[in-house]
């Protein structure tokens, strides 16, 4: 045992456990929450006390009984996603299909202090807008102001027609891109956010002193922020929950799409490839040569966000 | 043995003395620290709301995640940054003008690191888990996040700032003068003044998410605007003291003519690299220009105007410039009213920089191209008020301290005696 460790270890037992359940007035915090360790420095029996009391916590704040894993990533494996851009019809099915299956915070009605977090934004933008310059803009031309295609600063976000898709109008569906060089890592003051052996960004909601310098650092504005407590009505949890994943976050912490962690370590899809209705979305092992997302990489017109950044998204947008 | 044991009861009484001192004046001085404490009781009432509903009281939300308290912080950092302005000339250049406003600087500096670290405590949503950041008992992500480095720099020079003025202050109030040793600390505070305003401007200047602030120029603008904004406020505050105070008489027209000149040379160096920075963004007009013409013009989406900081970024222009004309013109500088208008027009206009104007352009559009614009709460007010009385407060009972004893008004009873 490392002395650090030792050190740590006589103080919670001797000085700490008497006063374990005593809570912090205000934060309202437990004693022995506020000791917990970070997730990566704790043993797997540390782990199975920690995961006890959460999922009884979880049961006196909300009343559900939920299972908490700590499944840790597979060997030879490093997650892909891939998105057909041509395919995506804007239904935003797969959004709401995220906050249900990751226990996002909805915005309550009668709560006007909750805040509605969703993983996913889609873009909308238009594939050709044209507005022809007058003689007065002295542009030479009258061709005036083009837009096509991906400028992000054109795109509309609260899109509301009738009925999706819109003719001229293409969709950008735009969620965590789950680096393989993460600035939102690199920035972290407390190592609360790390990058997982299958390539996955997560965060330690215990950990995490919600001061969203990630936030500020992610060029894919991925990251959402609990402003407040979450809010979700008590039937609509999932009780399938991960550490890492989508047990239900705290005030003041940040959170981001794990590409469904609680889901994938157990050989299932993510809940996005499963809601899209259109089989845009595709998912898989980056390090399989026979994969499907390396055939898309291999045979499609594959583009990524902002590759110039040098940050290397794991998630590739592509067309037929 | 016997010499520890004196030099511990001298300290001791020191430190009753000093309170004594802190706790005694006329009736105009228990206004002005009752008011103080006033706001400092409000901000904290605030600050408890704020814990027990979370930032939601914030007008801050995902788009724009960093905002009045951020930008109080940044601006703060600077204030004490330009301690050094004051320490640098004394000691190095043996400059005997400063000798006796040296304090006044280096208790600016742990007045405004108080200011500056307490709006991170408000900004921070788990304050109750600071701990995970420090060395030994937390997991610091040190030497990769710039804001380990900044926890840490900006402690040690808190910690310079207590020391150097408190030691030399017991030593004069037991009659003695100081040890060689302090000057190790002094000559250290110097680069370590340089360094926190430029490790505050790393922490936004090394984000390639945001192009408005992922430029080389940023601490180099950040220290510019530290060195004009913090001698402003510098002799804003000598000029009180030596309008209401016993103290008047230490403080030289010559120390204050000087400081005005600092002050005056940092504005032109800020603008300088204000226009090199305008330039290169507005004639290269890529698409990375979009931050800051939402700061200094607006931006339009779908038909609807966005341009909540144009008057800000407008006004911080205009006060900044007008400081200079008042400045230059040396009968405005040295006619004490119009210095002070020209010193209130340069903090409030860098205040306006360096805080909002800096902080929030970065989050806006957000980098998928959302325009979102964010207005301080009621409650952001508040506990930034409470933030910067508790400043004030801090700075007001160590000056008259500093002062009473500097002057000769208070001595050990045994002082140069043994």
């Amino acid at each position: 045992m490392k002395r650090r460790d030792f050190i740590k270890k006589v103080v919670m037992t001797s000085a700490i456990a008497p006063v374990a359940s005593l809570r912090i007035p205000f934060v309202n915090v437990s004693i022995e929450e506020l000791t917990q360790k970070h997730f990566k420095e704790m043993s797997e029996e540390e782990k199975k006390a920690v995961i006890e009391r959460l999922e009884r916590e979880y049961k006196e704040r909300y009343g559900v009984d939920v299972n908490i894993k700590t499944t840790p990533a597979k060997e030879g494996v490093v997650w892909g996603y891939a998105l057909n851009i041509k395919r995506c019809i804007g239904c935003r099915r797969c959004v709401y299909a995220c906050v249900k299956e990751n226990n996002q915070s909805r915005a309550s009605p009668d709560d006007p202090t909750s805040n509605e977090i969703h993983w996913i934004r889609v873009l909308e933008v238009a594939q050709e807008k044209l507005e022809p310059g007058t003689e007065e803009q002295g542009i030479g031309t009258k061709f005036g102001d083009v837009v096509a295609g991906v400028v992000l600063e054109e795109s509309e976000h609260y899109y509301d027609p009738e009925k999706v898709p819109e003719d001229g109008k293409m969709y950008i569906p735009i969620q965590c891109q789950q680096c393989e060089k993460p600035p939102c890592v690199k920035v972290c003051p407390t190592r609360a956010t790390w990058k997982e052996p299958d390539g996955i960004i997560v965060v330690d909601y215990n950990w995490c002193i919600g001061c969203r310098y990630c936030m500020a650092a992610c060029p894919y504005w991925a990251r959402r922020f609990n402003w407040s407590w979450p809010y979700i009505p008590k039937e609509e949890i999932n009780p399938n929950q991960h550490y890492l994943g989508n047990r239900i976050r705290y005030r003041g912490v940040v959170e981001k799409c794990t590409f469904c962690i609680q889901r994938t370590r157990e050989g299932r899809y993510p809940a996005c490839v499963e809601a899209c209705p259109v089989g845009a979305r595709k998912f898989g092992n980056l390090l399989d040569p026979n994969s499907e997302i390396r055939k898309i990489i291999r045979e499609k017109r594959v583009f990524r966000l902002k590759e110039e950044l040098g940050t290397e998204p794991k998630f590739f947008y592509f067309m037929d | 043995m016997k010499n520890i044991l004196r030099e511990i009861r001298y300290f001791l009484d020191f430190v009753f003395a000093s309170i004594k001192i802190a706790l005694t004046g006329d009736r105009r001085y228990y206004v002005w620290l009752a008011s103080l404490v006033m706001l400092v009781v409000l901000g904290t009432y605030a600050y408890i709301y704020q814990l027990m509903h979370g930032l939601i009281v914030t007008g801050m939300r995902d788009q724009v995640s960093w905002g009045l308290y951020i930008s109080n912080f940044t601006f703060f950092v600077g204030v004490a940054a330009s301690a050094v302005l004051i320490v640098a000339p004394l000691y190095l250049y043996n400059y005997r003008e400063f000798e006796y406003i040296v304090t006044f600087g280096e208790f600016l500096a742990v007045a405004a690191l108080i200011i500056a670290l307490t709006n991170v405590l408000a900004d921070v949503g788990r304050v109750e888990r600071l701990w995970h950041m420090f060395p030994l008992i937390g997991t610091p992500n040190w030497p990769d996040s710039m804001l380990v480095w900044d926890v840490l720099v900006l402690n040690g020079y808190l910690f310079l700032n207590l020391l150097i003025p408190g030691y030399k202050l017991y030593k004069k109030y037991i009659g003695l003068e100081p040890s060689n040793w302090i000057k190790f600390f002094i000559f250290l505070s110097i680069p370590w003044a340089i360094s926190i305003h430029t490790v505050t401007a790393f922490i936004y200047a090394g984000l390639s998410a945001r192009p408005y602030w992922n430029t080389a120029l940023m601490a180099p603008r950040f220290i510019a605007s530290a060195f004009t904004s913090g001698p402003a406020i510098m002799i804003l505050v000598l000029l009180v003291i030596r309008k209401y105070t016993f103290y008047r008489k230490y403080i030289s027209e010559k120390a204050i003519e000087t400081l005005a000149q600092i002050t005056l040379i940092a504005m032109l160096v800020n603008l300088f690299l204000l226009l090199s920075e305008l330039y290169t963004v507005f004639y290269s007009a890529t698409i990375h220009q979009v931050s800051l013409k939402y700061l200094f013009f607006g931006l339009e989406h779908n038909g609807k105007v966005y341009a909540a900081l144009k008057p800000i970024a407008w006004l911080s222009l205009f006060m900044q410039i007008t400081s200079v004309a008042l400045l230059l013109y040396p009968k405005t500088r040295r006619n004490f009213k119009t210095l002070a208008a020209a010193c209130s027009l340069n903090a409030i206009g860098i205040w306006l920089e360096k805080g909002m104007g800096l902080v929030v352009p970065g989050f806006v559009p957000t980098p998928i191209g959302e325009i979102w614009e964010y207005m301080p709460s009621f409650m952001e007010w508040v506990i930034v008020a409470g933030t910067v009385a508790w400043g004030f407060l801090v700075y007001t009972l160590m000056l008259k301290v500093a002062k009473t004893i500097e002057a000769g008004l208070a001595r050990h009873p045994k002082a140069g005696k043994e």
